[in-house]
């Protein structure tokens, strides 16, 4: 019936042995390229390996343990932290029953974690063991709840929504309550405040950028100027001179006895920052939507509103997940800027270990090599997430 | 196609006004695209509009639901005129649906979604009442088994039948089509004149820009000619096509009946 069926279909792709006779092997000099090649991945590899397991001295770092995941926390409140964490981790279990795919990917790399912390070859209490351990736990215990009638996106984002409030609660502490007395936040430090910075720069100004990005292209004239002139000026201005603004000229403005924490300050500096940032970004998607998909809107009757959250939104926030994720992750690194206004995170850290003992002095390409390492693991997850949400949303698929 | 084909089955139309325009004026900065239109439509009367390309049709129906902005005169729709009032070009919105030539489907909903979308937000419709509609709707435009794919899986002429469903799931009493066909590949033209062929059977009101003459010939209840930001000449089709009054129609209608 159909002519065109009687031409075959061109082979499969070759398997793994003729892959690799066709783009390693093929002439003589690219067999003797893959040779050199392999001679110098072979040499530099053995040469990272032993210096990583046998010369390196990573004592700095096995004994400060504590100091680089909470800094100067309270050592008999640090089970707040870890509370914290497993609450992370529960959720975690939770979202990936009820949204499967990526949150799968993280929760299993959260379990596997935790399970590393428990085995880990170095002098460790038991009770940090334990909770290495409890952390796979509970995320299978999220896991098995996601089985329930609890199982529904709402409840999990429900969850997320009030682990806000309650990891806000476990770290700062709840006056009258006995049992959570107050932690000072200048205590805080280390991973947990690079982190806390980080995620409160990046969840408050994603929803400051939506909306700076829609005022500068509003029609109303006055919300426009505010917008782009907030926009500008912080674009305008350096970070550290941002943090330095917060930090010692917001007190003068504000009356005596209104005394902004100085953590807040740096999350409010970095918030806004990140913000004129992020709407710029955002807009360049608005403005990629075409005429005609408003046009389209307003005639089924759609309001503005409701254009704008269902139609232009949607579509634009998608094109530019790559920019917005990119500038999560320089917002991540940014956090070591904190410095200038004396917070101590996980850099800062590490200086201060290498300082505290003169024999370690020389070790400070290990400790320079770990918070790398740290800080790659965590860039590298956002950047493989955004990645995986490309792939789901359809990025591309028009 | 058969083109003498009568519409005899449409349902005899009824004597009240849908559409009043009175002496509609235009302009794009200093452009002065509709000079003065004045035009009536009735209830579940069909028009097509035809003329060179900028003579202020397309423009000419956007000012309908108010896509486009009228500088003077004025346009009333089942009662309501078009004014600054948000509230009255919303209501308008409500009643007129709209097809356009680039189809502008949403991309990031399905099929089904696009054509749900404005019952549940517009109507306040529950969801499952919205999509159960949508479905019939799209089994009314003959594409029920794509309803889950997403509008850049389809081709170009059922992408414009989804629009057509779209339009039709707020239960508008008129429809506009800007250029419905224009965008199409020509096998797929057909596909879509079937979908409103139907539809003004079933004694939608309609305005229809379009070239595709053996469409107005059979479909429309009048063809109006549209050059330089006004009408020329209106009339029934069979006269329309037979007697010309005006050079500039007989110029346009052998330039677009030889080729």
């Amino acid at each position: 019936m159909n002519a065109t069926s009687a031409i075959r279909r061109p082979p499969a792709p070759p398997g793994a042995v003729r892959w690799i006779k066709k783009n390693l092997l093929s002439t003589w000099y690219n067999v003797l390229l893959t040779l050199v090649a392999l001679i110098f991945v072979f040499f530099v590899s053995r040469g990272v390996l032993r210096w990583v397991f046998f010369t390196a001295n990573w004592t700095p770092i096995t004994s400060s343990l504590k100091l680089f995941a909470v800094g100067q926390f309270p050592p008999d409140q640090v089970w707040r932290v870890g509370t914290a964490v497993l609450l992370v981790s529960f959720l975690f279990g939770l979202s990936w029953r009820v949204w499967g795919g990526t949150v799968g990917t993280f929760a299993l790399a959260l379990a596997v974690g935790g399970a590393a912390v428990a085995v880990l070859p170095f002098e460790l209490s038991s009770g940090v063991r334990l909770w290495g351990v409890a952390n796979p736990l509970l995320v299978g215990v999220g896991y098995l709840v996601g089985r329930t009638s609890l199982g529904k996106p709402r409840w999990a984002a429900l969850g997320w929504a009030l682990s806000f409030g309650g990891t806000t609660a476990l770290l700062t502490g709840v006056r009258g309550v006995s049992w959570l007395p107050r932690v000072e936040t200048g205590l805080w430090g280390g991973l947990l405040l690079t982190f806390l910075l980080a995620l409160v720069g990046i969840v408050a100004s994603f929803p400051i950028g939506v909306l700076l990005a829609l005022g500068r292209r509003s029609s109303l004239p006055v919300l426009k100027l505010f917008c782009t002139l907030f926009i500008e000026i912080v674009r305008g201005v350096p970070l550290v001179t941002i943090l330095f603004m917060f930090s010692v000229i917001l007190p003068l403005f504000l009356p005596e006895d209104v005394r902004v924490d100085r953590v807040l300050r740096a999350m409010m500096g970095m918030t806004l920052f990140a913000a004129a940032y992020m709407a710029e970004n955002i807009r360049g998607g608005l403005q990629a939507i075409p005429s005609g998909q408003i046009e389209a809107a307003k005639a089924v009757g759609l309001n503005g509103l409701q254009t704008t959250v269902l139609i232009v939104l949607p579509q634009a926030l998608r094109m530019v997940i790559p920019a917005i994720v990119g500038q999560f992750i320089a917002l991540f690194m940014d956090t070591t800027l904190a410095v200038i206004v004396g917070l101590v995170e996980l850099l800062q850290i590490g200086r201060a270990v290498i300082q505290s003992n003169p024999e370690w002095l020389m070790l400070d390409m290990e400790v320079y090599l770990f918070i790398g390492a740290v800080f790659w693991v965590f860039t590298y997850a956002m950047s493989y997430a955004s990645q995986r949400l490309e792939q789901t949303l359809g990025v591309g698929r028009r | 196609m058969d083109l003498n084909e009568n519409p005899t089955d449409r349902p005899p139309a009824e004597t009240d006004d849908m559409i009043i325009c009175r002496n509609v004026h235009k302009w794009f900065d200093d452009f002065h695209v509709l000079r003065g239109v004045t035009m009536t439509i009735k209830r579940q009367e069909v028009i097509v509009i035809c003329g060179p390309s900028g003579s202020g049709k397309s423009t000419f129906i956007r000012t309908i639901n108010r896509l486009e902005e009228h500088q003077e005169g004025e346009i009333i729709v089942d009662g309501i005129e078009l004014s600054h009032d948000i509230r009255n070009i919303e209501a308008i919105r409500r009643e007129v649906g709209m097809v356009f030539q680039q189809f502008n489907l949403f991309p990031h909903l399905t099929v089904l979604q696009n054509v749900a979308l404005a019952p549940i937000w517009v109507r306040k419709w529950p969801k499952a009442r919205a999509e159960e509609v949508a479905g019939q709707l799209l089994e009314r435009v003959g594409i029920p088994e794509q309803a889950h794919k997403y509008p850049g899986q389809l081709s170009g002429g059922q992408q414009q039948r989804v629009a057509i469903a779209r339009a039709l799931a707020m239960q508008p009493k008129i429809m506009l089509f800007d250029e419905p066909t224009s965008a199409l590949d020509p096998e797929m033209i057909k596909e879509v004149l079937d979908v409103m062929r139907e539809l003004a059977r079933s004694g939608m009101t309609m305005i229809v820009v379009t070239h595709e003459m053996g469409f107005a010939r059979e479909a429309a209840d009048r063809i109006a000619f549209f050059d330089q930001g006004n009408i020329v000449e209106q009339n029934t089709p069979a006269e329309f096509f037979a007697h010309p009054k005006e050079d500039r129609t007989r110029l346009f209608l052998s330039q677009i009946l030889s080729h």
